[in-house]
């Protein structure tokens, strides 16, 4: 199983084992990350899943749809050329060790 | 009719039968009737008995199945191909009966067209969009919650519920001053008609021509203030992303499904704040709770109670068959209290982690106003939490009734300045 580090604010770091095909979103909910909201439960619309992907871990993802990059728009952290939306990273193998930061706040 | 009904095998006629680990089971039948005022009154005993019943249900009354639990709601949800839209979201089935109104391009669309006017609301009704109007929104909220502190007694139904969004909402789409008097029982006849042909169904549609007119009126161009989020649907056009017909009837979904829906929000989540007082403290000792318990108040009453689709193939739903052409009824309420899915689900907790609830349904058709929803609940829940010492009911509490919407008639409360 791919490993996801989500990295908090304040430094603290925690690792989670991710399913293949699951969204980073959805991996961050089920382990109780806190940080990750997900409002819209994965729909790409509400922009509260925000996360700045860490490293060179940006050019591994595949890229921003414009749907996404409206929503980044919104997003009420500060956009940042690393900033995702974890509802739109799918976990593949590849992405074992992937490390996402997350923001200030989501709303 | 009892209100937590009876369970029954349901008869060959109802095609109800499904194939479970090699044993034909059949779907069981229930004699409840989710559209009757003794089922409103008290749904929650009713739904129980829906999920226990199984994961799909038939419900011979209406002649259509049912899923209560949250796994297949979400299920249903979230496969709309099998599950369409574009048949009607209510009893009725577009194939088969001439809607009452002429069909939503939204609501009432399955992908691809779907697809299109969807992006359009998605961008009108943007997170970006949502950072403009916040400050204004909220300023209005202080000044509500300060209106209603000087009053201290008063119905939060019509003077907070109802009059917030009306004071915020109608002006964010632009719409004239006149007539605005028409949104509520508008709503209220959209929610009703996804009903079966009962008496609120009935009664609705005979009221229905006044408020049509002025619908129909107020959704084209030339009626909607620059700016707004009906003149930025109409700019559209311009773009080439939808036709001149198609941006009044997009109009047309805000004032269908933007202001009830938000009064039953907010009027929920003032009940729960007045009927649990320990998450009214822990919200008061921490205000950026707000936005979580409105979203907690969503899950917890449901605003929007059901929605059908109908299947466009034969299909197996945890194992049971439903044939092609079936509406299939989701209990949303039933699904956010699923035990299956929700630890103490009965409790109103504002930490909950309320994502992945249905109240805002699921999938390609979510509610495409949530972000105005929370919005509003945020900055209304914010302010009474920074404002407010204690709310507290002071009369007799009355419940409205509409096939759809779960909500007050009458709640009357005393605020506490803090």
């Amino acid at each position: 199983m791919p490993s996801i580090t989500f990295i908090h604010p304040d430094s603290r770091a925690e690792s989670v084992d991710a399913k293949d095909g699951d969204s980073a979103m959805y991996t961050a909910l089920l382990h109780g990350i806190d940080g990750i909201v997900g409002e819209c439960g994965g729909g790409a619309v509400c922009a509260t899943c925000h996360v700045y992907v860490d490293g060179d871990w940006m050019g591994k993802l595949s890229p921003v749809g414009d749907d996404e990059d409206e929503l980044l728009e919104g997003v009420a952290a500060e956009r940042l050329p690393n900033s995702r939306l974890s509802c739109q990273i799918k976990i593949t193998p590849e992405l074992d060790g992937l490390v996402l930061r997350l923001p200030e706040r989501q709303v | 009719m009892t209100t937590t009904g009876t369970v029954h095998s349901a008869t060959e006629a109802a095609g109800a039968q499904g194939v479970n680990g090699g044993a034909h089971l059949r779907i069981p039948g229930l004699d409840v009737d989710p559209f009757a005022i003794s089922f409103f009154e008290d749904p929650h005993p009713t739904h129980e008995v829906l999920r226990e019943a199984g994961p799909v249900v038939h419900l011979d009354k209406w002649n259509v199945y049912a899923v209560a639990r949250y796994a297949e709601v979400h299920a249903v949800l979230n496969d709309p191909q099998t599950f369409c839209s574009s048949r009607g979201v209510g009893l009725s089935d577009f194939a088969k009966e001439k809607p009452w109104r002429p069909p939503s391009l939204i609501l009432e669309a399955d992908p691809p067209a779907h697809t299109r006017t969807r992006a359009v609301l998605n961008k009108v009704l943007s997170p970006a969009v949502m950072k403009q109007i916040r400050d204004r929104f909220a300023a209005a909220a202080e000044a509500k919650v300060d209106e209603l502190l000087a009053k201290g007694s008063f119905d939060a139904v019509t003077d907070l519920a109802e009059a917030y969004p009306l004071s915020v909402f109608p002006d964010a789409v632009g719409l004239k001053q006149e007539g605005r008097e028409h949104l509520l029982p508008y709503a209220g006849l959209v929610f009703n008609a996804f009903g079966p042909p009962n008496e609120l169904r009935q009664n609705a549609i005979e009221r229905s021509a006044p408020h049509q007119a002025y619908v129909q009126e107020q959704c084209q161009r030339d009626n909607l203030a620059p700016g707004g989020f009906g003149a930025c649907i109409h700019a559209r056009v311009d773009s080439g992303d939808i036709t001149a017909a198609e941006a009044p009837m997009l109009v047309r979904s805000l004032l269908s499904a933007g202001i009830d829906t938000t009064v039953n929000g907010l009027g929920a989540a003032i009940y729960c704040l007045a009927r649990y007082p320990e998450e009214f403290a822990r919200l008061r000792s921490d205000p950026s709770l707000a936005r979580n318990a409105f979203e907690e108040a969503v899950r917890y009453e449901s605003p929007v109670q059901t929605f059908f689709r109908t299947t466009t193939k034969d299909v197996e739903i945890s194992g049971y068959h439903v044939g092609e052409g079936e509406k299939i009824l989701m209990f949303l309420g039933a699904a956010n209290r699923d035990p299956r899915r929700w630890v103490d689900p009965e409790r109103y907790d504002i930490t909950r982690k309320t994502s992945g609830h249905v109240g805002f349904g699921s999938g390609i058709h979510m509610c495409v106003g949530q972000l105005v929803a929370r919005l509003e609940g945020e900055v209304m829940l914010a302010a009474l939490s920074r404002k407010v010492a204690s709310i507290q009911i002071t009369g007799e509490v009355k419940r409205r009734f509409n096939n759809t919407l779960r909500g007050l008639d009458s709640l009357p409360i005393t605020l506490t300045p803090a």
